[in-house]
């Protein structure tokens, strides 16, 4: 994969120190707004994360470890992780401090009121709104369940058995062509886009950086683990549903059936994912270490929160193009 | 591979099997169990049967 295009002074600070004409030069200050949608920072964090995951044609592999861009990504992961947890809070206040957690997230994730762009994919997108979707959610995809894999290590007992028992599943159970990545991939040149790894990075919104980085952060930090599998549960069963939907506008549409595929695949696996992420591994979690807990319930609610603001974006996108058209 | 099989009720949800090769459906036909866990539904509402599509989610509680 290439080095993307810079979208301002961090992320070309990032780049510039990763290309042929790499010098020290000091690292510029992150500005005052959020870096939750700034796609600039968002954009930086992305690829300081691509060296742990698949690198950049040309770039050494140990820059992996170049301590300047381990220290910016610490700077802008304290921001990241403060803006979640405080634009998180009042939700999770609403959440019993005992209880069965399993069942917490679920509830959490049932309760979620954010607007459904899979509702919009389902019933009125047009073609270029299902083709915009999949090129947007490609930077998460097209490394499906890899953050998750991290954490694999951290873990032990029932949590641990769970978390593989899962990723086997996602990893298509011993048959490489029903890795989900590469489902996706398959997915994406069915539908006439490029299947490659990071090809659309260029062109996706700052929150589609957003909700890919949120689960590399979580991932790649031991100390954030529970949020990690939070996330994962909260994703998960906020999943099986919403590719119903989109698998259905996707015919509806005449896409192939290649293009439908992954969908009608994560209808099935989903609706089992939920309840493993949920209850075996997050429930054996909290129970083998109760101060996980918080974390867990944060990573939930951070995967609600930007999911949520992710699907709201593409729908406001998408309705003022229809609005336009009529 | 554990020999035997465990099966799982959800609360409101799907039943969970885990360690099954098949599944015999109401019509007494085979289906192949390809994950290491999976899914059947327990609400009759499912166009995947016997796999759970959770459709269970759009019922109003019973």
């Amino acid at each position: 994969m290439k080095l993307p295009a810079e979208r301002g002074p961090i992320s070309r600070h990032v780049i510039t120190a990763l290309g042929d004409d790499a010098v020290a030069v000091p690292v510029p200050a992150l500005g005052p707004g959020d870096v939750i949608d700034d796609a600039d920072v968002q954009l930086a964090l992305w690829v300081i994360y691509e060296l742990h995951y698949r690198g950049f044609d040309g770039v050494p592999a140990d820059r992996e470890w170049d301590l300047g861009l381990v220290e910016l990504r610490r700077v802008i992961e304290r921001r990241f992780e403060a803006e979640l947890r405080a634009t998180t809070r009042d939700l999770l206040a609403g959440v019993p401090e005992h209880g069965d957690i399993g069942q917490q997230l679920l509830d959490l994730v049932a309760e979620d009121d954010s607007p459904s762009a899979a509702a919009f994919m389902h019933r009125k997108a047009t073609r270029e709104h299902l083709v915009d979707y999949l090129r947007e959610r490609s930077v998460q995809q097209l490394k499906e369940s890899d953050a998750q894999s991290f954490v694999l290590p951290r873990l032990d007992g029932s949590a641990k058995a769970a978390l593989a028992e899962l990723q086997y599943d996602e990893y298509g159970g011993g048959r490489p062509e029903r890795l989900h990545a590469t489902m996706y991939a398959e997915s994406l040149e069915a539908a006439g886009l490029d299947r490659g790894y990071g090809a659309y990075i260029d062109e996706v919104s700052a929150l589609s950086l957003a909700c890919t980085n949120v689960m590399s952060m979580f991932g790649i930090n031991r100390r954030l683990r529970g949020a990690a599998m939070g996330h994962l549960a909260a994703f998960e069963a906020s999943s099986s549903v919403p590719c119903r939907k989109i698998a259905g506008g996707l015919e509806r549409l005449g896409f192939p059936p290649a293009v439908a595929a992954y969908f009608h695949e994560h209808v099935e696996a989903d609706a089992v994912h939920e309840h493993v992420a949920s209850h075996d591994i997050c429930g054996a979690m909290v129970a083998a270490d109760p101060s996980l807990r918080e974390d867990v319930l944060f990573g939930a609610a951070a995967c609600l929160h930007l999911d949520g603001r992710a699907g709201a974006e593409l729908l406001e996108r998408w309705t003022a193009e229809l609005e336009q058209a009529s | 591979m554990s020999s035997g099989v465990v099966v799982r009720l959800c609360p409101g949800g799907p039943l969970l099997v885990r360690g099954a090769d098949t599944v015999l459906d109401a019509a007494g036909e085979e289906h192949e169990v390809t994950r290491p866990v999976v899914a059947l539904c327990a609400c009759g509402k499912s166009a995947r049967k016997p796999w759970c599509d959770s459709t269970h989610k759009s019922i109003p509680d019973r």
